[in-house]
């Protein structure tokens, strides 16, 4: 086109994260019909997203698989696959989150077992995953007592999408100042229907809530 | 800094709709509780419409509240943090406005 014509204007009413969307859900589909359970673990850094997975993957008896999200290095891959699951990492480089089209190319690298149950560790942020639907079927957000118990009134979009809301760390409890009552109250401010544990994931103390929930669907 | 994201989005959206045609205006609607920040949008657009059919294209924000319909009180309330809490202290509320996040309309030449 050498020249422009008038300015038109075209409605679009379009979700802006319907790609993203519409992935997830072809990846749920396709989850599901396998069998399949998938859990979106998220949290800030060094909340203990990894050492809890280690451990789920040594005591639960039940195939897991697991995909790795994290902006460079395949550390946290090694160490779940020192662990005894199969698991595919993911670098998002520049990116701060995973979406569903990274999520399916993984998914295609690490065909998991029919009837095992997948994590997808997402990249150590309070903020960005989460806005993107990975096709997971349950949302898991980590927050460890060495952080502040307000972190859900300063992170309410992520404590906002959490069907569970893991609480970590709780051997450092009498080293530290965290009020766990107060959390849990900031977490029911956010979110009222979010179910709340508190585990030592170093210690194994509590993890079999852990195990309950994950076998028991939404808790 | 999920905002390029979110751009890059709007761009491939706006493109393939536009089908070659030069897109000069893209109106889009954030709500309060969708964490995508209007300042940080503003930031990405111009990167992520470079080298495309949207390239020098304006960005139109249409911002709107967080709203909560009160079941306990009949009424529609502005939230004014992420808490769905209603004024009246129930809990018993729907969230009406704030989880937009579309793509209203675009002007093409």
């Amino acid at each position: 086109m050498c020249e422009d014509g008038p300015v038109v204007t075209v409605t679009l009413e379009e979700r802006v994260l319907a790609r993203n969307d519409d992935l997830a859900r072809a990846n749920r589909e396709l989850l599901t019909a396998r069998g399949i359970r998938a859990i979106n673990l998220m949290s800030s850094p060094g909340s203990g997203k990894t050492t809890l997975l280690e451990r789920t993957v040594r005591e639960l008896r039940q195939p897991v698989a697991v995909i790795e999200g994290d902006q460079r290095t395949p550390l946290d891959a090694d160490r779940i696959r020192a662990a005894g699951a199969p698991v595919v990492q993911v670098n998002t480089g520049a990116g701060c989150h995973l979406d569903a089209a990274m999520t399916r190319r993984a998914l295609d690298d690490l065909d998991p077992p029919p009837g095992s149950l997948l994590f997808v560790e997402n990249v150590g942020n309070l903020i960005c995953p989460s806005l993107f639907d990975l096709g997971e079927h349950a949302r898991v957000v980590i927050v460890s007592v060495t952080e502040g118990a307000d972190k859900p009134l300063k992170y309410p979009y992520m404590f906002a999408v959490a069907d569970l809301v893991v609480i970590n760390k709780t051997d450092l409890l009498p080293y530290v100042d965290f009020d766990v009552d107060a959390c849990r109250r900031h977490i029911a401010a956010v979110n009222p229907g979010a179910t709340v544990l508190t585990v030592s994931a170093t210690r194994g103390s509590r993890l079999p809530d852990w195990y309950a929930w994950l076998s028991g669907g939404a808790g | 800094m999920h905002e390029l994201a979110i751009a890059e989005n709007i761009v491939d959206t706006v493109c393939t709709r536009a089908a070659g045609r030069p897109v000069r205006r893209v109106t889009v609607r954030i709500g309060a509780l969708t964490a995508v920040l209007p300042d940080a949008m503003r930031l990405c657009w111009d990167l992520a419409a470079t080298g495309t059919a949207a390239h020098g294209a304006a960005l139109d924000l249409d911002l709107r509240p967080a709203v909560v319909f009160c079941r306990a009180c009949r009424t529609d309330q502005r939230l004014p943090d992420m808490i769905p809490l209603c004024p009246c202290g129930s809990a018993d509320v729907t969230v009406t406005t704030g989880r937009e996040l579309h793509i209203v309309s675009m002007e093409v030449a």
